[in-house]
């Protein structure tokens, strides 16, 4: 089995490995930020920090056969996934370790072992892509299920709309998994949107649609599994709306100075870490000192992960040229 | 004459056209509050308020749409679609619809309207935010296409784009909002007119947006004498000028920011060959980047971008040859 299948396999139900897993994550994001504040990367990164709980939730409910379309916002849905730590960051820092060959960069993360489609960079650009994934699933008559996650902004836009109204007249097996961070990029969701609970737009496909705390792990694995059994079984789409919080800006330069005060702290007193932390002590399952001793673990795995990195080899220049057509065609 | 960043000469063009034009509004995602994801809409909604500065939800089709209609009644809409990639969920109301409207109208319709939209590679965007795309909208009867170089060609073509009386599309370099220069708000420059930014006597480059940088840098250790032409306009571009140079020198080089495939260069290229064919001296060549997507690595990066390494190169092969060089990708095998 691949380390990313045995990644993946770890976190299904063991609360302790999905609770380091939200650590692993929550350090990855913190180095990725420092490494692009001292300039060691370059281009824009958009940080999950305060979103672990809803892509592990989701992770731990899926099968590996069945497709996730993310958005730029990736490397908690990756490594959620299951991709390794080294593979992500290889490919934030643009080497040929990465997971696109150093080609792709931080918007763009694709496991296709693991489910993990590759992620667009584009408002909406992922969720018909879910529906005709999920369109292929119906015609071959499997039980596979595919999944579309993307922003509270992406609600305004016509892809999310068509899709939508078309994965419910074909009843397609499609999980839409709305990530309601209150945000899109420097603009509160209130100000570009005249509703709050964005799910009830499902209503009028005639989907059937709810919210969930995207902060409490077991309420997104109750209401993601939900979704799945219900398009596994030939019941069709479901559209999520997961309540969430981006504790940092929308991408690498922004401060989020636009939030109102005490807004982030309020969020932070539910901060997904926190809550994991508490059900893996309430259930005994770890102690004060192990967790303490897990942390410090993943920090040093982290920290070795960017120095591999760092040191790993560049892309060649005849990588630039594959993947353009399904073999080499001199031009 | 003020300096400014060439961010700084588009937020002063759009405000200055703004004191002067009522009709003239602004709208796109997180332009107004936040003054533009590249601070190119900086004072606006200060100074000309929330009726006339808008911020819109992530629905470029609605708004560019509504720019569309808004212009068709009186309005002068500016609207910013902020990576030139995002113009694909909205390319049908402004090739399809707006660019169509006056012909449609038989001509009772007008189109004042701006598209202004941040362009090209170097900063490491990766594959979906780092293209120019100027052949999606070069090939639109109807619609005028643009691009700035630096900050005065930033202000002054932006001003006349406004004015202009049909829908027009504004390609701006993100390398080039940071850059600093010289603005002589009183200077005009003309649709339609290209600039002879470097006068030379024995090579004609033709560049475009970051590409004029590029081909400065090349002219200024090249040891030929190069006139350089910032062409500012790709529809309608400046036959003139360009064949009145080339017709000085004899050589022709393109510098493009584009894939080799379907380049605004091809049609400089084919004009100069089929009008000055007998004057030529050499082969007119393009300079591009490869056929393939823009990689993330920094390193493959700037190679994927004509450089001035590569110009010169190509132009010295050119000169001692008299033949049409190679690409680097072709001499290197790939
Ligand atoms: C079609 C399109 N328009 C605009 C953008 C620029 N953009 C990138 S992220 C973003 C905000 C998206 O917000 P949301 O959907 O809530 O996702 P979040 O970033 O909060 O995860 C915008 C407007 C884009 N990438 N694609
Ligand atoms: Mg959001």
């Amino acid at each position: 089995m691949s380390k990313g299948l045995e990644r993946r396999k770890a976190i299904l139900s063991d609360p302790v490995a999905q609770f380091e897993r939200a650590v692993e994550i929550r350090e990855f994001e913190n180095q990725i930020n420092a490494l692009f504040a001292s300039g060691t990367i370059r281009g824009t990164t958009h940080l999950c920090l305060g979103q672990e709980a809803l892509v592990i939730g989701m992770a731990s409910v899926l099968r590996t056969d069945d497709p996730v379309s993310a958005t730029y916002r990736s490397h908690g849905i990756a490594l959620a996934l299951g991709i390794t730590p080294e593979s992500a960051m290889g490919e934030i820092m643009g080497k040929a370790i990465g997971c696109c060959g150093g080609l792709g960069g931080s918007m763009h993360l694709c496991d296709i072992e693991l489910g993990l489609l590759p992620t667009s960079a584009i408002i909406g650009g992922g969720m018909p892509i879910a529906a005709g994934a999920a369109l292929a699933f119906q015609i071959q008559g499997n039980d596979r299920v595919a999944v579309a996650l993307f922003g509270d902004g992406a609600t305004n836009i016509g892809a999310f709309h068509e899709t939508l109204n078309l994965a419910a007249i074909w009843k397609l097996p499609v999980v839409f998994i709305c990530d309601n961070n209150v945000y899109a990029e420097y603009s509160r969701i209130n100000l570009t949107t005249p509703i709050e609970d964005l799910h009830i737009r499902a209503e009028s496909y005639a989907m059937p649609h709810f919210a969930l705390d995207g902060m409490d792990i077991d309420a997104v694995r109750e209401g993601v599994q939900s979704a799945v059994d219900r398009a596994r079984s030939g019941g069709g789409p479901t559209l999520i709306e997961a309540k969430t919080y981006r504790f940092a800006g929308h991408s690498r330069a922004d401060q989020a100075l636009y939030r109102p005060e005490g807004e982030l702290d309020s969020w932070k007193s539910r901060d997904p870490l926190l809550l994991l932390e508490e059900r893996v002590k309430k259930s005994g399952k770890m102690t004060e000192s192990e967790i303490a001793e897990m942390k410090v673990r993943i920090a040093k795995e982290i920290e070795a992960t960017v120095a591999l990195c760092q040191a790993a080899p560049e892309p060649t220049t005849k990588t630039m040229f594959e993947n353009i057509w399904s073999r080499k065609v001199s031009q | 004459m003020p300096a400014m960043r060439v961010r700084q000469a588009i937020a002063t063009a759009i405000a200055d056209e703004m004191r002067t034009d009522p009709t003239v509004i602004v709208f796109g995602e997180d332009i107004a509050a936040a003054e533009g994801p590249f601070k190119t809409t900086e004072g606006l909604l200060e100074e000309f308020g929330p009726v006339r500065v808008r911020d819109t939800p992530i629905s470029e089709m609605a708004f560019t749409g509504a720019a569309v209609g808004a212009a068709t009644m009186g309005m002068k809409p500016v609207i910013e679609i902020m990576f030139i990639e995002f113009l694909g969920v909205a390319l049908d109301q402004l090739v399809t619809e707006g660019a169509k409207m006056r012909y449609l109208s038989n001509g009772q319709l007008s189109v004042p309207m701006v598209v202004r939209a941040s362009v090209g590679g170097g900063l490491g965007f990766g594959g979906q935010h780092s293209q120019t795309l100027e052949n999606w909208v070069a090939a639109t009867p109807g619609l005028k296409v643009l691009a700035p170089s630096d900050a005065q060609s930033a202000y002054s073509l932006l001003r006349a784009a406004i004015q202009d009386p049909d829908p027009v599309m504004f390609l701006e370099s993100r390398v080039t909002y940071a850059e600093r220069g010289e603005v002589d708000t009183n200077l005009k420059m003309e649709i339609g007119k290209a600039r002879v930014v470097k006068p030379g006597k024995d090579l004609t480059i033709v560049a475009l947006g970051q590409m004029t940088n590029v081909a400065r840098q090349a002219a200024a250790t090249s040891g030929i004498d190069i006139e350089i032409i910032d062409l500012c306009t790709i529809v309608p571009w400046d036959k003139k000028t360009v064949l009145e140079s080339v017709k000085k020198t004899g050589r022709l080089v393109v510098v493009e920011e584009q894939p080799e495939s379907g380049g605004w260069g091809s049609e400089v290229v084919a004009a100069v060959v089929a009008e000055l064919f007998a004057d030529l001296k050499t082969v007119p060549i393009r300079i591009t980047c490869p056929n393939v997507p823009v990689p993330y690595n920094g390193g493959l990066e700037a190679r994927f971008l004509p450089n001035p390494v590569e110009v010169n190169y190509q132009i010295d092969q050119l000169m001692a040859t008299g033949k049409a060089p190679q690409p680097w990708w072709t001499r290197e095998g790939f």
